[in-house]
């Protein structure tokens, strides 16, 4: 909603200055979103006479004129217009101006070789109206004695820019705006002064209102004002529409708009002598059509609010009326229509055609149901004042009823909500101001609710009003108490901010990409998973929730990559989508890592990165995280995304209830497709959801401190084993032939080749032997020795290697 | 002069010649291996008449300390010169690099998630959490903003179905109703996570992160809410003044609703919070609609209280000085490294927020 100081001063007596007005409208909810100066610029545009006049040497349409601009020189301007001619009294804009209409700045140009040094200038350059043919052309009379005078008056009044919330449709008026300041002691309101109309004439045009489901038309008001000459708008109206930014079409047009930015109360003005037989407001039916102001064609739906005559759809009522009943300058008979239409309504059929006007805008919020007779009393004696002409009686055609709400007040609740008190009388003066009616009643107020207030319901928003017009600065500051009752974070939530760390300390960056993904790389992750289509996608590379984090991780690896880097890694913890439902979803701690590791190092081998990278850092996060790795258990069934032979999968035990984590190379084919090349890539994807987490303290969780002291001895044994056999196995099985015994284990070699069958491989592992109760004799060890390769030759068809 | 005597004063200038460690050994053995000169004599000691016995004895022991601390001096020094010798051959360039690393580092807006839950921790609230994909219902109908409300307009909201039924959550309030529907108050969470609306440009990304914040109690009023935002304020941006304004505001789920203004100035091209006399938008609050406690079974004569929205986005771009909200979500390792946070810098509360 735009304002300005000077407009507000039609409805408020103040001393006060546009500074404290700024900070007075933000304090009390209508927050000033920006100041600007309108007239900022316009006094480069001067009164200036064409001084002399000749052919472009090298253009036929083009005229170089001399212009007299006030100064000696006089200056040499191409123009186009076909109204250029001698003595003739314009507008002229020097270069450095910006024309108002393309807010483009004028430059000294060479137009066809000649010189022009600023322009004349068009009312529509000037937005003045949207006259483009030819320069404007002043009267001599009037303006040659101001040659070289600005052409406009500079306006002291800044233009206001106000976010106006949509519970309040009655600020979106000057007057109502007013009407706030006032309580609030900004100045004092100005009477209305309104005047009824008092006629004989009849309003001979019938109104019906169809009595319809679903009816938006509830009240009809409406006069006729006959034999009304049409014509530009006086330059107070001009001047007023134009300090807020609005463009001045014709007194008819200007006069509805400045009424309804005046007292928010919006009137469709039409030719009389174009409407057939009468109006009738009823529902459209589907597929009527008609032509708009703006000079669309709508077609419309069924059911929604429309002005018609025996022709047809006349407008939409609210919202926008049609060029076929359209005031012109020649018309002479207006039908000035004021009426109430449901929010709701208005609401429904804009949003179906996607229409938005200031009109509708005003409805769907909420207009006065109680403005319509002063509304077509104030601008039926304005055109009559501009335009001359007869008014008629008012007519008014309704279907419904208004009341006045009635809310009961305790006072007590003023305090109790807000923190503070202030006295009953302070109140009461407030919601006066504001136009409620009050009565005291045993401990309560029974308040009147002005009618162009449809936001307030209950004894709530009278608090809100009271608490709103006091200041917001009253509110105490009362300081929170430092008391914690219950744990700040869950279980749950304490492993989700530890594994972010645990995985961003192994080397990761975090990223924080979208919910939603390209459906293209969705489609190379999502496996079994439901695509979930966003049916209003902001782009359709974003139109689908990912069903994986990988489909945008591996989109910012690419983009990273095509920057030059070579060696990256990325993470994210975030929500993957299962289903349309609210829930069907999963926390996943995703990574992908690419290139190399030491690339360039003058002191460690450089190589590829690999899958048991990733596998590192898995396996440690989740050891980090209190996860025994001891307990672990390892396949290779992965998803279709992963290198069939190169990734695996990893549950927390043996009883392999649900994945806990994916991890290997991504699939050749994927990086092919979206061509990405990097030496390597690998990545792993961690599922939150599926950790089970351990319900003992991390007191509890520490087992009993137990270490022996006698003597431990490591054996090396070296088996011959199928290359289906997994290092897994052959661990599991012998750290079973002891438990008490064999307390570590590790692969320190794996063969295939040379030396070795085909179809086998060669495992080398290392066993510490220790015992918690004595010393281990050679006869024991050698005991133990056998066992172990007694049970892994058994257990699994290997063959020690001697 | 004394037979012991010569030996020793023969031996001492031999062992001050120039020798080497294996010269050295040799006169060592000379003296004291098997057959040595010393060895003899204490072999000797035995034939000494009894009335010299002991003059000599302690005589050669005299003898055989001095000279065999004289042999250990000597192969000391020999030793260190032959270390020192090695150690000049030993040095290196220790300005070359050391072995490869790399350092990890946590997004902006997870770093500001943990501040803000450390924050709230200490004045009592604790974190809640909600689905990104939500019903209507909660998003909008229960939190007062039936179909049909213009303020449905203020958020552009993504839809999965025809219906419009479900959609992806346009702001953390549903966490709200959540919350109050599964537990009995008193209620006193935040809920920071992940928002969407269908808002895309050099401001506006399509996601953003908000936290919600939520007490129900008896006898919550606007103070306490005004008292717990400037407490937030001020530890969150780790000054001791905080200039903060509240201005009356409208949102169909509080009543009455503010926004909240921080003062700042900009100082050398940087902004600077709680100063100046410029007002900067953080936050929306107010207390909650009574409408919206009874769609989720709170005795409005009993309890009352307050909720807030806060974008984590934007506190993090005005703690760290970021520009750009896009950024935030592009991905760019440059960015990500330079504005992420050490793994390591968990902000708590004994340790201040952040170095």
């Amino acid at each position: 909603m735009k304002i300005t100081f000077d407009w507000l001063k039609d409805h408020l007596n103040t001393n006060l200055k546009e500074e404290r007005l700024l900070e007075k409208l933000t304090d009390i909810g209508l927050e000033v979103e920006s100041v600007g100066d309108l007239s900022a610029g316009l006094d480069f545009f001067k009164i200036a006479k064409i001084a002399k006049i000749e052919k472009h040497p090298n253009a036929d349409r083009l005229k170089v004129c001399d212009v007299n601009v006030g100064d000696k020189e006089l200056k040499k301007v191409v123009c186009g217009a076909n109204n250029a001619r001698e003595g003739l009294i314009t507008i002229y804009a020097p270069p450095g101006a910006i024309i108002p209409k393309t807010k483009t700045k004028l430059v000294i140009a060479k137009i066809r070789d000649i010189t022009s040094y600023g322009m004349l200038c068009s009312e529509a350059e000037l937005n003045l109206s949207d006259e483009s043919d030819g320069i404007i052309e002043l009267s001599s009379i009037k303006y040659k004695k101001k040659i070289g005078k600005n052409y406009f008056s500079k306006s002291s009044s800044k233009l206001i820019d106000l976010s106006i919330t949509p519970n309040r449709p009655d600020c979106l008026g000057v007057r109502g705006i007013a009407r706030d300041l006032a309580a609030s002691g900004f100045g004092r309101m100005k009477n209305s002064n309104e005047r009824k109309v008092n006629s004989k004439t009849r309003q001979k045009i019938k109104i019906k209102i169809n009595k319809e489901r679903n009816q938006g038309c509830v009240v009809f008001g409406s006069c006729l004002i006959t034999n009304v000459k049409n014509a530009e708008s006086p330059k107070w109206l001009k001047d007023k529409l134009i300090s807020i930014g609005q463009k001045p079409i014709s007194a008819i047009v200007d006069i509805t708009n400045y009424v309804m930015f005046d007292i928010n109360r919006p009137l469709h003005a039409y030719d009389a002598d174009k409407i057939e037989k009468g109006i009738i407001v009823r529902n459209s039916k589907s597929g009527e059509e008609f032509t708009a102001l703006d000079n669309k064609n709508y077609k419309l739906e069924k059911d929604m609010c429309v002005i018609s005559d025996n022709k047809g759809v006349l407008g939409l009522g609210g919202i926008i009326g049609g060029t076929r009943s359209a005031t012109e300058f020649n018309t002479k008979n207006i039908l000035l229509e004021s009426a109430y239409f449901e929010p709701r309504s208005i609401r429904n059929t804009a949003k179906k055609l996607n229409l938005d006007t200031d009109a509708k805008f005003r409805f769907e919020r909420g207009i006065d149901p109680m403005s319509i007779e002063s509304g077509l009393n104030k601008t039926a004696f304005l055109i009559q004042e501009i335009c001359g002409g007869e008014i008629s009686k008012v007519d008014i055609q309704k279907i419904g009823e208004f009341k006045n709400k009635i809310i009961k007040f305790d006072p007590n609740l003023f305090e109790k909500i807000s923190g503070f008190r202030i006295s009953t009388k302070e109140m009461i003066k407030i919601l006066n101001d504001l136009g409620f009616k009050s009565k005291k009643e045993k401990n309560y107020f029974r308040l009147t609710i002005p009618s162009w207030r449809p936001d307030i319901l209950q004894q709530v928003d009278i608090v809100e009003e009271l608490v709103r017009i006091s200041g917001y600065d009253k509110i105490k500051t009362i300081e929170p108490i430092k008391k914690r009752t219950k744990s700040t974070l869950t279980q749950t939530q304490k492993l989700f901010h530890f594994l972010q760390r645990a995985i961003a300390s192994k080397g990761y960056l975090e990223a924080i990409t979208w919910s939603f993904t390209d459906s293209n790389y969705n489609d190379h992750f999502k496996g079994t998973n439901t695509e979930i289509k966003i049916i209003n996608p902001i782009s359709s590379e974003l139109g689908v929730l990912r069903n994986s984090i990988f489909s945008n991780l591996i989109m910012c690896i690419k983009k990273n990559l095509d920057r030059g880097f070579k060696d990256l890694s990325i993470f994210e913890i975030g929500p993957i989508f299962t289903g349309y439902n609210p829930g069907e979803q999963n926390t996943v701690i995703c990574g992908l890592s690419a290139g190399k590791k030491s690339r360039l190092s003058w002191i460690e081998k450089e190589r590829n990165i690999d899958v048991f990278d990733v596998k590192r850092d898995v396996v440690q996060t989740l050891v980090e995280a209190g996860y025994n790795s001891e307990k672990f258990f390892t396949d290779n069934k992965t998803p279709n995304h992963y290198h069939p032979g190169k990734s695996g999968r990893l549950f927390l035990n043996k009883a392999k209830d649900q994945v806990a984590a994916y991890f290997g190379e991504i699939h050749p084919n994927i990086l092919k497709k979206i061509d990405l090349k990097t030496e390597s890539l690998v990545g792993f994807e961690i599922y939150f959801d599926n950790l089970k987490l351990s319900h003992k303290t991390l007191n509890d969780q520490k087992a009993k401190f137990r270490v022996s002291d006698y003597q431990k001895s490591e054996r090396d044994f070296a088996f011959l084993v199928n290359k289906e056999v997994t290092a897994q196995e052959i661990i599991n099985v012998v750290s079973s032939v002891d438990q008490n015994l064999i307390s570590n284990i590790k692969v320190f070699d794996v063969y295939e080749g040379d030396n070795i069958p085909e179809n086998q491989k060669s495992i080398a592992i290392s066993v510490s032997i220790q015992s918690l109760e004595k010393t281990l004799n050679d006869r024991d060890l050698e005991k133990i020795n056998k066992l172990i390769i007694e049970t892994v030759e058994n257990k699994t068809g290997a063959k020690i290697r001697s | 002069m004394s037979d012991l005597k010569k030996i020793k004063e023969e031996f001492i200038l031999k062992l001050n010649k120039k020798l080497n460690l294996e010269n050295i050994n040799q006169v060592k053995s000379e003296l004291f291996g098997k057959n040595g000169i010393i060895s003899s004599q204490f072999k000797n000691i035995g034939k000494i008449k009894e009335s010299e016995r002991k003059k000599f004895a302690s005589e050669l022991n005299l003898i055989k300390d001095d000279l065999q601390n004289l042999i250990n001096s000597k192969i000391n020094e020999i030793e260190n010169s032959e270390i020192n010798k090695k150690l000049d051959k030993e040095k290196i360039d220790v300005t070359l690099p050391e072995r490869p690393f790399i350092k990890g580092k946590i997004h902006p807006v997870s770093q500001t998630i943990d501040e803000i839950s450390s924050i709230f921790s200490e004045i009592g609230f604790n974190v809640e959490e909600g689905p990104d994909v939500e019903n209507e219902y909660n998003n909008f109908t229960a939190l007062n903003t039936p179909d049909n409300h213009p303020a449905r307009d203020m958020h552009d909201t993504f839809y999965l179905d025809e219906k419009k039924q479900k959609l992806l959550r346009t702001h953390t309030s549903p966490v709200q109703i959540r919350t109050m529907l599964k537990g009995k108050p008193p209620f006193k969470i935040i809920a920071p996570g992940r928002t969407y609306r269908s808002d895309s440009d050099q401001t506006h990304a399509p996601m953003f992160h908000q936290v919600e914040g939520l007490y129900i109690d008896k006898n919550i009023n606007m103070g306490h809410l005004k008292g717990c935002l400037n407490y937030f304020i001020k530890e969150f941006f780790e000054v001791n003044k905080i200039k903060m304004r509240f201005r009356p505001s409208h949102f169909p789920f509080t009543e009455p609703s503010a926004e909240v203004d921080i003062g700042y100035e900009i100082k050398d091209g940087k902004i600077v919070i709680g100063e100046g006399d410029k007002w900067l938008e953080i936050l929306g609050c107010g207390m909650v609609h009574p409408n919206v406690l009874k769609n989720v079974k709170v005795d409005i004569e009993k309890y009352q209280g307050y909720a807030f929205g806060i974008g984590i986005d934007r506190l993090a771009m005005l703690k760290y000085g970021i520009n750009d909200l896009r950024a935030f979500f592009d991905c760019d390792y440059r960015w990500l490294n330079h504005f992420g946070f050490d793994p390591l810098d968990v902000p708590t509360n004994y340790r201040g927020l952040s170095r």
